[in-house]
């Protein structure tokens, strides 16, 4: 990752932070530029030098820790009006596609260091500690490949149905696009989703810790109709197997109880616009409430069979090793989790008073029906806020008010779903799995804030 | 008129009628049936049971000299390295072998998990390395040269003799002599569906939600030591710059409560505008990210580091990236490369101009 901007975001970002405009912030010729210059490149090259300037003229600048109202006359936010309040803007279309404010530039999918040793084998984490509500932007969707990824053409594209089938059957992108679409809110998450934690405190913020998870609205056809198109025998057929275009050609094993229910999607669709490259592009399997190994990105094939497969990924990796050195297969579900996304490790509160707790809730097997709050490392806890829609195997945004009297203080969230069962502690997941699995850690996480602000990723006794 | 349309009518009637339900049903002229062909060259999965393992074989002899050419780079030479991949040989014993259960497994201090350790089915190994091996150049290996492969594989995991060869008419035998084949279970309540029988089983933590007074006073059993501060580079630079809170400035110690307020850097992905952009996707799209990163070593040197020791070669660095080759830089080769001539002439003139970003 490089800087975009070299100099530091300008001080009307920042709260309480006094930064003078230099003289002549905008000269003639610039601000001609701007009038002339439009959108791209160039106006982006005007919009450095002017910032650079600004910077270089105001070398006096000083941060201050109270609100500037306290000083003078009043914030010079509110007293000098800003360029933006006083000259044309960008016309429309400027940039085609849309992107996010450049302030944003901070909020992006990151690797974690040293986790893989290859950079096509590896996965990067969807920023967690700043999403907000309870869909992830496609830009952000957490990535896992396992030969690296491809922007596939989708004419070029084609999808097979066979196995038990009467006719084993070829669809075009054209072909599956004409079908009657769904459109479904899910959660996916890497079954390793924390996984580094299973041990001890290996990673310092909630990107790296939960950010193997994404939720999005998923456009596409049921699997069970293209079955049903082959004519699939569903007494015989009891699993398929799922099977992608790139070049580790992966493989899951799923369950024909959860296609028939129509519930598993053959999606082109995430978020109103196509799945993007990173994500499977143009077309993923969506297996809801199941770990995102199974939601076989680039889709080529789905075989009817009478037996599981034991592909390489669920016969050596995404088993659970349990104390007694057995391993558990086919181990898929993702149980009910939580986890407090603001405050969260890696951040530093500003100051004392209030503050809002927010985090995200889910579970495989259904709706999250309530989430408790402590702020006391597990003694006491509130029950939170559940913001609406709550959707079966989908992300539920949490709010409770907490204000901060300044002295250290451990924070966490505990999950229920619909079926009763309660987000464990370390101490009880350990206590029946030990503590050697990769796979399936949906502990309840701890947020340690301290006296001065700084949030630290720790694990409880 | 009337007897016309009663023949069309009953013309499309039997048009109808003669079409299975099946192949048309709700949604006619969608989809078209595969040829034989077609399924056949993809349904390329064997199962535990062997369905769909193909006739032919491979020798342990066969299988070294394919393993030294396409597989050592990543796995080395006897399966055993650490530098990609996790290793996939080690860990078992012939008691293992005999047992069907992995010893070591047991064994919390056991420093890791190898392939032979885990994999219960030989089925899986065979049809992964078909599918998805040498890592760079996937569903290159004929039928025979997986056999090959896969019998090297069990040869170093002391399965089969050195002079064994492996064939579609063994390979059941075989798989009753993997260390692990009695290491998995299916009773478990993860799988979402009864298909084995254990969809009924409940999950295996049962906690309850107290919520006064639970529990003793919590305390810290394990937090980031503070060298690690700033292992994930500047969490400032990782979080928004508006909200409740700004990420830590790990560059820095920790400071006091309100020292956050100061300005943030933002940052931006690389490379977007680099005048380099085309070597730079050559890289990425020939796979040598794979194993070499712009900065810091990864498998192989940082492309930063070859610019630097090779400054202005350009014929010497196409011919390395075309032929491979192992030494300068450490243990692991470099596999060949078979692109167009004139792309590698792009990386290598880029690496050779000082390889900028």
């Amino acid at each position: 990752m490089t800087d975009i901007e070299l100099q530091p975001a300008p001080a009307s970002m920042t709260r309480g932070s006094v930064r003078k405009a230099p003289e002549n912030f905008l000269a003639s010729a610039d601000i001609r530029a701007i009038q002339v210059g439009g959108a791209g490149a160039g106006r982006r090259g005007f919009l450095r030098d002017v910032f650079a300037a600004a910077l270089a003229g105001g070398a006096a600048t000083q941060a201050l820790a109270q609100p500037a109202a306290a000083a003078g006359e009043g914030d010079p936010a509110i007293l000098k009006l800003p360029r933006h309040s006083t000259s044309l803007g960008q016309p429309v279309a400027a940039h085609p596609y849309g992107q996010p404010s450049r302030y944003e530039g901070n909020v992006q999918r990151r690797q974690s260091p040293g986790l893989t040793q290859t950079n096509q084998a590896s996965v990067s984490f969807a920023p967690i500690q700043s999403l907000l509500g309870i869909v992830t932007p496609n830009g952000l969707h957490f990535e896992r490949h396992h030969q690296g990824w491809w922007d596939i053409d989708p004419q070029q594209h084609r999808f097979m149905v066979n196995g038990l089938v009467k006719t084993p059957k070829v669809f075009t992108m054209d072909d599956l696009m004409r079908l009657p679409a769904v459109s479904r809110f899910h959660f996916i998450e890497c079954g390793a989703n924390t996984g580094m934690n299973w041990g001890n405190v290996a990673v310092p913020t909630v990107q790296y810790t939960h950010g193997m998870l994404s939720c999005c609205e998923y456009t596409g056809v049921p699997l069970i109709t293209l079955l049903e198109m082959a004519g699939a025998d569903l007494k015989k057929g009891r699993f398929i197997l799922a099977e992608g275009a790139d070049g580790s050609s992966m493989t899951r094993t799923i369950p024909i109880e959860l296609v028939k229910s129509g519930e598993v999607l053959v999606a082109w669709g995430q978020n109103g616009e196509m799945l993007r490259p990173e994500n499977g592009y143009p077309l993923r399997l969506v297996v809801p409430g199941v770990q995102g190994v199974s939601w076989v990105k680039y889709l080529r094939r789905v075989e009817l069979g009478d037996q599981p497969w034991a592909t390489k990924d669920e016969a050596v990796h995404y088993i659970d090793l349990m104390p007694d050195g057995q391993h558990r297969q086919y181990t898929s579900i993702q149980e009910c989790k939580s986890v407090i996304s603001t405050p969260s490790g890696g951040q530093v509160l500003l100051g004392t008073g209030f503050y809002n707790i927010t985090g995200l809730a889910w579970s495989g097997r259904g709706k999250i029906k309530r989430v408790d709050v402590s702020v006391d490392g597990g003694r006491n806890w509130r029950s939170a806020r559940l913001e609406t829609p709550v959707l079966d195997k989908c992300l539920t945004r949490f709010n409770i008010d907490w204000v901060w009297d300044g002295k250290p203080a451990i924070v966490q969230s505990r999950s229920m779903d619909e079926t009763g069962y309660v987000q464990p502690t370390y101490k009880q997941l350990r206590a029946v799995r030990g503590s050697r699995s990769i796979y399936h850690n949906n502990a309840i996480q701890s947020w340690l804030v301290q006296e001065n602000g700084e949030v630290k990723n720790v694990q409880l006794a | 008129m009337s007897s016309l349309r009663d023949a069309l009518a009953a013309g499309l009637l039997a048009a109808t009628l003669a079409l299975p339900a099946w192949s048309q049903g709700k949604f006619p002229n969608i989809g078209r049936d595969a040829t034989p062909a077609e399924v056949a060259a993809w349904d390329i999965d064997v199962r535990p049971d062997l369905q769909g393992l193909p006739a032919g074989s491979g020798s342990v002899d066969d299988g070294q000299d394919l393993w030294e050419a396409r597989c050592a780079t990543c796995h080395g030479i006897f399966g055993e390295s650490n530098a990609v991949f996790n290793p996939l040989v080690g860990g078992t014993s012939a008691d293992d072998i005999k047992s069907g259960h992995v010893a070591n497994l047991q064994r919390p201090d056991y420093p890791g998990r190898t392939t032979f350790m885990k994999v219960p089915t030989l089925s899986t190994l065979w049809d992964y390395i078909r599918r998805a091996m040498p890592w760079d150049n996937p569903k290159s290996l004929s039928t025979n040269e997986v056999y090959a492969a896969t019998a090297y594989l069990l040869h170093l995991a002391d399965i089969v003799p050195a002079d064994f060869v492996l064939s579609d008419k063994n390979m059941a035998e075989v798989q009753q002599k993997l260390p692990n084949r009695k290491g998995m279970t299916t009773q478990h309540a993860l799988w979402p569906g009864n298909e084995f029988g254990a969809g009924k089983l409940k999950p295996d933590t049962q906690a309850s939600a107290c919520m006064k007074d639970c529990g003793p006073a919590p305390t810290i059993s394990s937090e980031l030591p503070g060298h690690a501060r700033n292992v994930w580079g500047n969490l400032r630079e990782q979080n928004r710059t508006v909200g409740p809170q700004r990420g830590a400035d790990t560059t820095r110690p920790e400071g006091k409560l309100g020292d956050a307020a100061g300005p943030v850097k933002v940052v931006g992905p690389a490379g977007e505008d680099s005048p380099h952009a085309r070597a730079i996707a050559l890289t990425q799209q020939l796979g040598c990210t794979g194993c070499h990163n712009m900065q810091g070593k990864l498998v192989g040197p940082s492309f930063a580091d070859i610019a630097q020791k090779y400054a202005g070669k350009t014929d010497y660095l196409q011919s390395k990236i075309r032929a491979g080759g192992s030494g300068v830089w450490g243990d692991t080769p470099m596999p060949p490369q078979d692109a167009p001539a004139a792309d590698i002439k792009v990386i290598a003139e880029w690496l050779a101009a000082g390889g900028g970003k």
